[in-house]
């Protein structure tokens, strides 16, 4: 029975999908440089079927950890509505057709970014990493930094320092997010076999490094104004988000709960880091855009 | 399993997903047609 065209969508991890896409908007719309409307369209487009092929490739591979764990085991193939042979040809295919698409249309610095993020996401991350390292993560978040720098980008055709600094904010960003996620689900990571940091080194080392992770992520984000390349519409946001991102990660280092259904403070410190990353990166926008 | 060997009701979503796969790759490869003229124009000016 063919797989129904949703199930490759679902593939592409569409959720995950919505932030890279938003980032990688908001690194052009924050260069100093407006690209044509057509090939921003495009650049866009290529960054998400790029996320979208790095999605379905980590799916192929690990389609037996997915079966294993609660909140993936209904995905298309552990559900056993595709082929593990279909997502990876959908996943090459569409990696492919990505990068040319980027390196033909709109330039070759983005594309060879966009070529490097989906290898990173799917041999460092997925092939090498996530099942050796409890610091699995951390690497892996340099993945998913990548859309706002192949952004800027595609729009400069150069790389400057405030992308970086993005590009770090949202590095730095990803082990506090990924770990409070993983405190509360931590029997599903175990279940899987997979050595997320709390499976491997408890509880208390993991809030820990949730806080830990919060410092450089905090100057990361609060950075670009004091060194002049934002402005204070992006200053002042980034400084009041962040502060009450570093208060969540403080009650959650302070926490001693040890029932996944009663990790309030975790819960409140993922949902948020999800809100964080969209306004900050709103904010950088409208800053550009009003000053 | 082979369209052949197939019941009514399971030929009919063989098909049904067929059609439904067929029309996406249609609008996907129209909306790339336009995609690729409009980048080009976009190149020319």
């Amino acid at each position: 029975m063919p797989a129904d065209w949703r199930d490759f969508v679902a593939l592409c991890k569409p959720r995950v999908l919505t932030l890279v896409v938003f980032t990688g908007l908001c690194g052009m719309l924050a260069a100093p440089v407006a690209i044509h409307p057509v090939l921003g369209f495009t650049a866009i487009l290529c960054i998400a079927l790029g996320a979208g092929a790095a999605g379905a490739l980590n799916q192929w591979y690990e389609a037996d950890l997915d079966a294993l764990m609660k909140r993936t085991r209904n995905r298309p193939l552990p559900a056993g509505r595709m082929t593990r042979g279909s997502a990876l040809h959908f996943g090459v295919g569409l990696a492919c057709f990505s990068v040319l698409l980027m390196g033909l249309a709109v330039n070759l610095l983005a594309a060879t970014i966009l070529t490097v993020s989906i290898l990173f996401y799917v041999v460092i991350y997925t092939v090498w990493l996530k099942r050796r390292t409890p610091q699995n993560i951390v690497i892996g978040g340099a993945a998913g930094a990548f859309p706002a720098l192949i952004g800027w980008a595609a729009a400069t055709g150069q790389v400057d320092v405030l992308p970086v600094l993005l590009f770090a904010l949202v590095f730095l960003w990803t082990p506090p997010h990924f770990w409070a996620l993983s405190l509360y689900v931590k029997t599903d990571y175990a279940a899987a076999g997979v050595p997320m940091l709390p499976v491997v080194s408890g509880l208390t080392v993991t809030r820990t490094q949730v806080l830990l992770y919060t410092v450089p992520m905090a100057v990361a984000a609060v950075a670009p104004w004091p060194m002049g390349l934002t402005g204070a519409i992006y200053g002042i946001v980034a400084s009041i988000f962040t502060a009450i991102f570093a208060l969540l990660a403080v009650r959650v280092a302070v926490s001693r709960e040890t029932v996944q259904a009663a990790m309030k403070p975790e819960r409140q410190l993922f949902a948020f880091s999800i809100l964080y990353l969209f306004v900050l990166f709103g904010a950088l926008v409208a800053d550009r855009v009003l000053a | 399993m082979t369209p052949v060997e197939m019941t009514p009701a399971e030929l009919a979503e063989y098909r049904r997903r067929q059609k439904s796969r067929a029309l996406v790759m249609a609008l996907a490869l129209g909306a790339l047609a336009i995609l690729f003229f409009a980048i080009s124009l976009a190149k020319i000016m």
